[in-house]
């Protein structure tokens, strides 16, 4: 089974990421990191992979940099990495992002594309679904569970209340959930390997698409701040604080 | 005059609340407004809608195929014949799903996360939150409509406008092929005691702090003392303590409770989304510096084990 993994390079979010004043797009350094969203795609796809004999493409979009996040993915075990890398698409929206992605993962071939549900740094989450419509296939989206079966893909779909079974035969898309499986940690033989794998950089025009992006932040504003409140340390009579706050808000 | 259509999913209690939160803020709107309802509809469910505002409701009704792509093709259709300047959607998995979908299909980009949308003269400015509710971001179109956008749940209240049965137009699910080639085999609901966690005046909720799947036991007590309904981080979620629907936060649940009391939860931007808008927030933790503090109207700087179980008590004795 063919298998595209959708994986981002991000800021890291260990510091809140910047807005560029002037652009409004999200200041993006040249050590960015894998998305932690993105590792459960990758090891999904993996495990996917080996159970089939198939392959895994990671598919990106974004400024390539010193592509320290993707090598992390190859490092895992991906094959190797379609980098869409292209000033001209700075700043672009889902849909924009789909349909760049849609056409490097046609060009690529598939039989399966897996995507985050939502990623960390802009989470609209609606990518996957963008990317399914674009590729004519079912997105069995917001997956806590996925096998493979012959040429049939089942997954648990999170609901409101709980999950339902869902089913399609491939090819497809599966949009899956943090904790849909426990991503590996490197190897020192996979770090070494992913320095020879393939990285193909590529521009839109390579692709021979044309998007735009319809969508621009005319504002960014501080929201209102919420009075801050009372801190104390807890001496052993803490919880008497807590009842009376229950009491003024009328609680109890 | 604007033209807003609201897209509605069917739950087992009703349509869904998100839908009816957008139909009350887009009535402020002015011009028509009208629902796109995708569920069995009983005659219940859709009087809802039009109390709630919607004068006429678009209705399909799904078959055991997961039916968002085919729902997504026949709002597509709509669309195109009835021109409206302006459809919204709940930030809710199917609302997602039919979303994306027909963006892709029609062209138009979204905005979504929205907490507020505003309306003026034909333009539509959307407002979304990030940096954890810090900063504040406006965006607009520069498509043509329809605009599409996805709000987050609870940024309006739901509240019917006594409006009168809706006008009703069946429309039937296309065939997609390939693309609707999805069906729902089984569905599973968890069973959860107490009050539901959306409508709840009270949430007690755990993060990491409460150390082990068995420390979730005195969030329990304390919740049931209260009359509240638990929740969680994704951290413990993940980690497999406690159900996913109790996960509050940008991929959980979002809640405005009378009050909010998180204990050993460190206020991670992901969770602040989903609660910080809680009349009053109260949190314990013991690392002095936990972002939760800083949106705490009370924060006691203390181990959750000691402080969460005299508290028990000391409500017991009541
Ligand atoms: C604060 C903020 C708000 C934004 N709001 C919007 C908005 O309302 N509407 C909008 O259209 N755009 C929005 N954007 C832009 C959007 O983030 C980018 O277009 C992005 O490339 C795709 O969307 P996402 O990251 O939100 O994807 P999501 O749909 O959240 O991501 C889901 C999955 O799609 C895959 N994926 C996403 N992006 C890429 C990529 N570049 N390469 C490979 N795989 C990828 C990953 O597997 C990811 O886990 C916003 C950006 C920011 C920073
Ligand atoms: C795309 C994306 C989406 C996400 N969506 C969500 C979401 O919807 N909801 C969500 O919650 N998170 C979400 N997260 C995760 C989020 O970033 C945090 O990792 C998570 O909220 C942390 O959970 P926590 O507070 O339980 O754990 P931690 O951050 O580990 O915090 C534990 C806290 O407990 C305190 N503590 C420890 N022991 C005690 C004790 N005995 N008494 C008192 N305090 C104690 C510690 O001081 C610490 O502050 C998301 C992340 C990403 C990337």
């Amino acid at each position: 089974m063919r298998v595209a993994v959708c994986v981002k390079q991000i800021p890291d979010p260990a510091s809140p990421y910047d807005l560029d004043p002037d652009t409004h797009f999200v200041v993006r350094p040249t050590d960015q990191v894998l998305d932690d969203t993105d590792r459960y795609g990758v090891e999904m796809g993996l495990q996917l992979a080996e159970q089939t004999e198939g392959t895994v493409t990671l598919v990106s979009m974004g400024p390539s940099g010193n592509l320290q996040g993707i090598r992390q993915a190859l490092a895992m075990g991906a094959d190797k990495a379609v980098i869409i890398d292209d000033g001209t698409l700075q700043g672009s929206d889902s849909l924009a992002t789909a349909g760049i992605l849609a056409a490097a993962i046609q060009r690529e071939g598939f039989d399966l594309v897996i995507a985050g549900t939502e990623s960390t740094d802009g989470y609209a989450g609606i990518l996957p679904q963008q990317l399914a419509e674009f590729l004519g296939v079912p997105a069995l989206t917001f997956a806590k569970k996925v096998s493979v079966e012959g040429d049939t893909v089942r997954i648990e779909r999170q609901t409101q209340t709980g999950y339902d079974e869902v089913e399609a035969p491939v090819p497809a898309l599966v949009s899956v959930t943090a904790g849909v499986v426990e991503p590996r940690y490197p190897t020192f033989k996979g770090i070494m390997q992913a320095k020879s794998k393939p990285v193909e950089t590529l521009t839109a025009g390579d692709l021979g698409v044309e998007v735009t992006t319809k969508q621009k932040i005319i504002a960014i504003r501080p929201a209102p701040e919420r009075a801050s409140g009372e801190l104390i340390e807890d001496d052993g009579e803490a919880h008497l604080k807590i009842v009376a706050l229950l009491e003024q808000a009328k609680v109890i | 005059m604007a033209k807003t259509w609201v897209f509605v999913e069917e739950t087992e209690e009703g349509p869904a609340t998100v839908g009816l939160e957008l139909l009350t803020k887009a009535r402020g709107f002015g011009g028509e407004l009208a629902a796109v309802f995708l569920g069995n509809g009983s005659e219940e469910n859709l009087a809802a809608l039009g109390a709630h505002g919607a004068s006429k409701v678009f209705h399909m009704t799904p078959s055991d195929a997961l039916p968002t792509a085919a729902a997504a093709a026949a709002l597509a259709d709509l669309a195109g014949s009835h021109s409206p300047d302006l459809i919204l959607f709940g930030l809710t998995y199917t609302g997602r799903d039919v979303a994306g979908r027909l963006s892709a299909r029609i062209g138009k980009t979204i905005l979504s996360n929205a907490t507020d949308i505003a309306m003026e003269g034909g333009m539509v400015t959307v407002t979304n939150e990030i940096l954890g509710g810090m900063t504040l971001v406006d965006a607009i179109f520069e498509n043509d409509p329809p605009y599409l956008v996805i709000a987050r749940p609870k940024s309006f209240p739901a509240e019917p406008s006594g409006g009168g049965a809706p006008e009703i137009e069946t429309v039937s699910l296309p065939d997609v092929g390939h693309a609707g080639s999805a069906i729902v085999t089984a569905s599973h609901t968890e069973h959860l005691e107490g009050p539901k966690l959306e409508d709840a005046a009270i949430v007690v909720a755990a993060g990491r702090g409460i150390g082990t799947e068995e420390g979730f036991a005195v969030i329990e007590e304390l919740a049931s003392k209260l009359g509240a309904a638990t929740a969680a981080t994704r951290a413990i979620v993940d980690a497999g303590w406690v159900a996913y629907s109790k996960q509050v936060g940008q991929t959980g649940k979002t809640v405005k409770p009378d009050v909010y009391i998180a204990a050993g939860v460190s206020g991670a931007m992901q969770h602040l989304v989903g609660m910080k808008d809680s009349k009053v927030i109260i949190a314990i933790n013991k690392d002095e510096e936990a972002p939760i503090f800083g949106v705490s109207d009370l924060g006691v700087v203390g181990d959750l084990h000691k402080v969460l179980p005299k508290l028990i008590e000391a409500l017991g004795n009541r």
